[in-house]
């Protein structure tokens, strides 16, 4: 579904990601764990076209979309629900969740779709009149998912969801994120949170420097020693 | 928050406004004179000032480049109007601006916040020194004269203008791109993440409001006999919409109309009774309006408003 290779790139002289392979299938619930700095964010970046790659490829679908606009790659199905939520804080939480409808393919079932956001996330429809800021931090990163499969996404690629959470809240999250696999959405998770992250996906990549350290099953990383050491403490 | 329903006050609201169009499309029938010319000069402020607002109200980018769309208003009136009909020369007015916004949009809505405000206002300044140059060199003049049109005339096609004006704000709030515009003022990145065409988007809004801008000008124009660069393009053109917006409220389109009114005729009475004072007090007028009105005419009035009723539903 999601297809890159020999993706290098960065900001100003500054390379971030080099040569970097990752290939997502239809179906998939995939991971994407490292330290800060990593570059799990600019991979994400890149990938919904906010960031242009310098060299290497990005398919997706079968089709290339590394010199499309963030725009049109949301029109493709392929939603990015960012870090930090990066919600419209001054809008309500209906309006949030209108505008990630916005492309023209998912405007005019926008409230069929919302119905079905509002179902995996029943608070948001007690408080869909209230300003996104009066939420809680748990609400919002809520909302935040909420907005983004608004556009009917096949593809959600999702930023640190657990960053700024309360443990409860966090399973909470994945345990969201599990549903929507389920449903058969396709999803590529960047998280701090490897333990639970490794619980809960199928397959993972380790991002170290730019570069990718190891991948495989999340089984098999469990089980790898570097992963132990350097990520689980163990 | 924007549930649009018909219940009894916008009923009454629609009436209300339609009395208003009735009264002042019936006016220059009535009285002659200072009124009707009083009555263009609070329209032009309006269409200025609601023109501002379409783009700069919900994406928060300060544009100071009125002056520059409604000074090019100007010069195709002072160009074309005689040979062509008036009609035809408010079109081709709005339509040069346009096409000078879309130009100006493309490059520079790429700049943020302060930056984007200095670029403007730095693009009325270069214009004004290009339509001076041009002047002196090419045609070895300063300045033109104008075909004049008569007060009438000028009066109805700027209450055209504001209706267009007008309907163009309200269809652009009600549709997606409203709510586009909006997004993109409060977190731009998120509004391309959720699948807007960000540069397109500000780049047409910023034309369009430019189009208005420039039709007024070429309206205004035909009631000055000679204009030249420093008139056309004066400056104040580009602040007195920013602050008759700020005055009159931002919340709704109620506001900046209020807004434009109040002020052009605070204006005038104050320029009529002391001429010398005259910015010395419209100064301390604008900074106590908005110390104490932070949302403007309208904010108080719904202040205002909610305490009558009980305090209830007053909006902080």
């Amino acid at each position: 579904m999601l297809e890159i290779e020999g993706l290098s790139t960065g900001y100003g002289r500054v390379q971030v990601l080099w040569d970097l392979c990752l290939k997502v299938e239809e179906g998939e619930f995939v991971a994407l764990v490292g330290a800060n700095g990593a570059g799990k964010t600019t991979l994400l970046k890149t990938i919904s076209g906010v960031i242009k790659p310098w060299s290497g490829s990005i398919t997706f679908l079968g089709k290339r979309i590394d010199t499309l606009h963030a725009n049109d790659i949301v029109d493709l199905g392929l939603s990015h629900i960012p870090e930090g939520r990066k919600l419209f804080t001054d809008m309500s939480i209906k309006e949030n969740l209108e505008m990630g409808a916005y492309p023209k393919r998912t405007w005019k079932e926008r409230r069929e779709t919302m119905k079905w956001v509002f179902s995996l996330f029943p608070r948001l429809e007690e408080r869909a009149g209230q300003l996104a800021r009066t939420l809680s931090g748990g609400e919002q990163q809520m909302l935040a998912m909420g907005r983004g499969l608004m556009s009917k996404p096949r593809l959600v690629i999702i930023d640190e969801p657990s960053n700024g959470l309360a443990p409860r809240v966090v399973s909470e999250v994945f345990d969201i994120l599990g549903s929507l696999h389920k449903e058969g959405i396709t999803i590529l998770l960047v998280e701090q949170n490897v333990r639970q992250t490794l619980a809960t996906a199928d397959r993972a990549y380790v991002l170290e420097n730019g570069r990718i350290a190891l991948q495989g099953s999340c089984t098999f990383l469990r089980e790898s020693d570097h992963v132990r050491k350097a990520y689980l403490g163990l | 928050m924007n549930i649009k329903r018909l219940t009894p006050a916008r009923w009454a609201a629609s009436g209300l406004l339609l009395v208003v169009f009735i009264v002042l499309s019936l006016l220059p029938t009535l009285t002659q004179g200072y009124l009707v010319t009083l009555l263009t000069d609070i329209l032009r402020y309006v269409v200025l000032t609601v023109g501002w607002m379409i783009f700069s109200g919900p994406t928060n980018y300060m544009s100071l480049a009125t002056a520059a769309f409604y000074g090019v208003g100007f010069y195709i009136a002072a160009v074309f109007n005689g040979p062509l009909p008036f009609v035809a020369v408010i079109i081709i007015a709005g339509a040069v601006s346009f096409v000078m916004a879309l130009v100006v949009g493309a490059l520079t809505l790429r700049l943020r916040g302060v930056y984007f405000a200095i670029f403007t206002f730095a693009l009325t300044l270069m214009v004004t020194s290009v339509v001076l140059e041009v002047e002196r060199v090419v045609t070895g003049t300063r300045g033109r004269f104008v075909v004049t049109e008569s007060t009438q005339t000028a009066y109805y096609a700027m209450l055209i203008v504001t209706i267009v004006t007008l309907v163009m704000a309200v269809l652009i709030r009600r549709s997606r791109y409203g709510l586009a515009l909006q997004s993109i003022g409060q977190y731009e990145e998120a509004a391309a993440h959720s699948g807007i065409n960000v540069v397109l988007t500000k780049v047409m809004v910023f034309a369009a409001s430019a189009f208005v801008m420039g039709m007024a000008g070429a309206i205004i124009a035909t009631r000055r006999t000679y204009i030249d660069p420093g008139i056309a393009f004066s400056l104040n053109t580009s602040f007195w919409p920013v602050l008759m917006a700020l005055f009159g409220g931002m919340g709704n389109l109620v506001g900046p109309v209020i807004g434009a009114a109040v002020f052009t005729y605070l204006g005038e009475l104050l320029l009529t009774r002391f001429p010398d004072l005259y910015m010395l007090i419209f100064g301390v007028v604008l900074i106590l309006a908005i110390a104490f009105m932070p949302r403007g005419i309208v904010g108080l009035a719904e202040q205002v408003w909610g305490k009558i009723r009980g305090g209830r539903g007053a909006p902080a």
